[in-house]
């Protein structure tokens, strides 16, 4: 592959990475914390009803797993593509 | 000991601390100065990101916030640690592989233009001076609280402080301190909340405690929803905002979170692109803690306080209730004459104010903690408005030194040159932020909101389309900052400042608050810089070379050094 295909195909790669993750994002929060929030808060799981917990607790936690699951799948790719960078200085 | 001289003692350590550690890491570049030399390890610039955002309002109001708002409070829960995830996807790797100094350099020359450029920092100083302002504030709040200073005296000690260090250091010496802040910070936050929440539902951890039940079995949140429907208050799990508002809310804090100068420098700062996403990931985590805490803070001291204060003869009511009604922060008016304390929803018939900053403050006293925790939340609530406001000075002082005297007035000027005048502006802009802390603005809290919604019509279009739109030229991206800006300031100042003939909550478009409106601005400056780009012509050869550069970790022409 020459390198601006490699190129294109990275970036292809890494928007299909960033449109799954976003949806999850959106789904959490929007969805599950405010668009749906009526509906899940009839299930409850412990103290808390569903809906209000992803709006005040699962929402963030989701959001930090997100986020370490984006490094690891993009230092992955990095890695297949060469396009790593080494600590230089 | 008494809690003011704990209260001395720890905050005198944690100043020590702080300008030992500028003395230590003084900034002797202009590298060094604006973006600590580009060396900084993930992360520790995860956890200088997170003191550099939670700023006084995070640590002091957000708990009573939510306290006080209950559902309704998730806005700022899910809006400012969701921004976190679009900095880490759509933007920190790119700009820092883009490798300047701030963010109107990104603007200035992904749009070739210098009209970009100045758009951008005029944006850029008024989101950080709107945020300074009420830094200094509750820096002179805790002051006078705690320590029984005047809270122009406590304005002051926090200028000196911050002038120190900011000036001293540069970004690598608030980098460093920062971290220090943030151990302090967390600190602070943590012990009364694990504490309380041992006392209330026998689990060591808030987050779980937060659902659990309390000696009879009946699950807190419950017991909380039923004392608010007993006093008329909208249940607290429920909340009163519409679907729609709390929807863009919600949105416009995030994308606000994601477009604001200062948090998006801190990106600048480490080696390499994987570490720009690494660190974000550290940040969030490192806010995460607080985050998921405060609601649990939220939950304990909103039934604490109903169930201590309501129906109670206002002569049994307990020493802390009468120590914060001295300084005015709660307020009881017996308007039936029964000599009992009645706290209802009802405004005619209500007999209690209670200001929310005191959910965090009083906290301690109202779990009966042992002084040295009292203490410490002063110490705490001192880290986290300093960080921010030496954050925001930075970012003030780089627009000015870097992308105005160095990129647009004087380009001859010499290294050492615009050192200095970097280290001026960041002395000019202490004393406009202590100023402003002193003779704080009646719309200082109204402003907070304004910065959110300015930085969210502005900034996030224009960078997000630099990075994912080869097309996007300067015609479209200047016209959609100047509309989006516009429109966001037209609809705050009608609404909040009573300007172009004013309006009340009925009157806001689509039932869309001030606050909310920001995620309208933001896609029409969208709407606006597609369309306009499309009738203009493309954007020359060399910048869409940067662009495909910017989405590359490494390779041909990698913008490694500054």
């Amino acid at each position: 592959m020459s390198y601006q295909q490699k190129a294109t195909s990275y970036w292809k790669k890494n928007i299909q990475y960033l449109i799954v993750l976003l949806i999850i994002w959106f789904l959490v929060s929007f969805g599950a914390g405010i668009l749906f929030k009526e509906e899940l808060d009839t299930i409850r799981i412990g103290g808390f009803k569903l809906g209000f917990w992803f709006a005040q607790q699962g929402a963030i936690y989701v959001f930090v797993i997100l986020i370490f699951v984006y490094v690891r799948l993009m230092n992955r790719l990095d890695k297949k593509y060469g396009f790593e960078t080494k600590d230089e200085s | 000991m008494d809690i003011q001289t704990w209260t001395w003692i720890l905050v005198g350590i944690t100043f020590a601390l702080y300008i030992g550690i500028a003395i230590w890491s003084r900034a002797g570049s202009t590298k060094e100065f604006y973006v600590a030399g580009g060396g900084v390890s993930p992360l520790a610039n995860g956890l200088a990101t997170a003191a550099d955002w939670m700023s006084a309002a995070s640590f002091i109001s957000m708990a009573g916030l939510i306290s006080f708002n209950g559902y309704d409070g998730s806005v700022y829960l899910m809006g400012w640690t969701g921004g976190y995830v679009l900095l880490a996807l759509l933007l920190a790797p790119y700009l820092r592989k883009f490798g300047k100094f701030t963010v109107p350099d990104f603007i200035g020359d992904r749009y070739y233009s210098n009209v970009a450029r100045l758009v951008a920092v005029v944006c850029a100083l008024l989101v950080s001076f709107t945020y300074v302002a009420g830094q200094m504030r509750g820096v002179g709040l805790v002051f006078s609280r705690f320590l029984e200073v005047n809270i122009n005296t406590g304005v002051m000690i926090g200028m000196i402080i911050v002038l120190f260090y900011a000036v001293l250091g540069g970004m690598k010496g608030i980098t460093y301190t920062q971290v220090a802040q943030y151990c302090v910070l967390i600190f602070a936050f943590m012990v009364p909340a694990i504490f309380i929440s041992i006392q209330m539902t026998n689990n060591p951890i808030p987050q779980l405690g937060f659902g659990g039940a309390d000696e009879q079995g009946v699950y807190l949140l419950d017991k909380l929803d039923r004392l608010h429907r007993d006093l008329g208050f909208a249940e607290y799990t429920s909340g009163n905002k519409s679907m729609l508002d709390v929807f863009l809310i919600t949105a416009a804090l995030m994308v606000g979170t994601a477009g604001l100068p200062h948090v998006i420098v801190r990106f600048f700062t480490v080696k390499k692109v994987s570490d720009a996403r690494k660190s974000a990931g550290w940040a969030l985590l490192f806010i995460a803690i607080l985050y998921t805490t405060a609601p649990a803070v939220a939950v304990f001291s909103r039934t604490n306080l109903i169930e201590t204060v309501s129906n109670t003869p206002y002569d049994e009511a307990p020493d802390w209730f009468k120590n914060w009604e001295t300084t005015g922060l709660i307020k009881f008016d017996d308007k039936n004459g029964d000599g009992k304390i009645q706290y209802l929803a009802d405004k005619n018939t209500n007999e209690l104010t209670v200001d929310r900053d005191i959910m965090v403050l009083a906290n301690p006293e109202i779990a009966n903690l042992p002084n040295w925790v009292i203490a410490l939340v002063a110490a705490g609530g001192l880290a986290a408005a300093l960080s921010t406001a030496a954050g925001l000075l930075l970012v003030i002082s780089s627009s000015v030194s870097h992308d105005l005297i160095k990129k647009m007035i004087k380009p001859t000027i010499t290294e050492k040159g615009e050192l200095r005048a970097a280290r001026i502006s960041a002395v000019v802009a202490v004393c406009v932020a202590g100023y402003f802390g002193i003779h704080p603005p009646d719309f200082v809290a109204a402003t907070v909101a304004l910065a959110f919604g300015l930085a969210a019509a502005s900034f996030f279009p224009a960078i997000i389309l630099g990075i994912f739109s080869k097309r996007m030229n300067k015609e479209g991206a200047i016209a959609g900052m100047i509309v989006g800006i516009l429109l966001m300031l037209f609809y705050m100042t009608k609404f909040k400042f009573d300007w172009f003939g004013g309006g009340t909550k009925e009157d806001w478009w689509f039932g869309i608050s001030p606050e909310g409106f920001g995620t309208v601005a933001m896609i029409v400056n969208f709407t606006v810089a597609i369309c306009v780009s499309r009738f203009t012509p493309k954007p020359p050869e060399e910048v869409q070379e940067i662009v495909e550069n910017i989405r590359i970790p490494s390779g041909v022409g990698a913008a490694q050094n500054h």
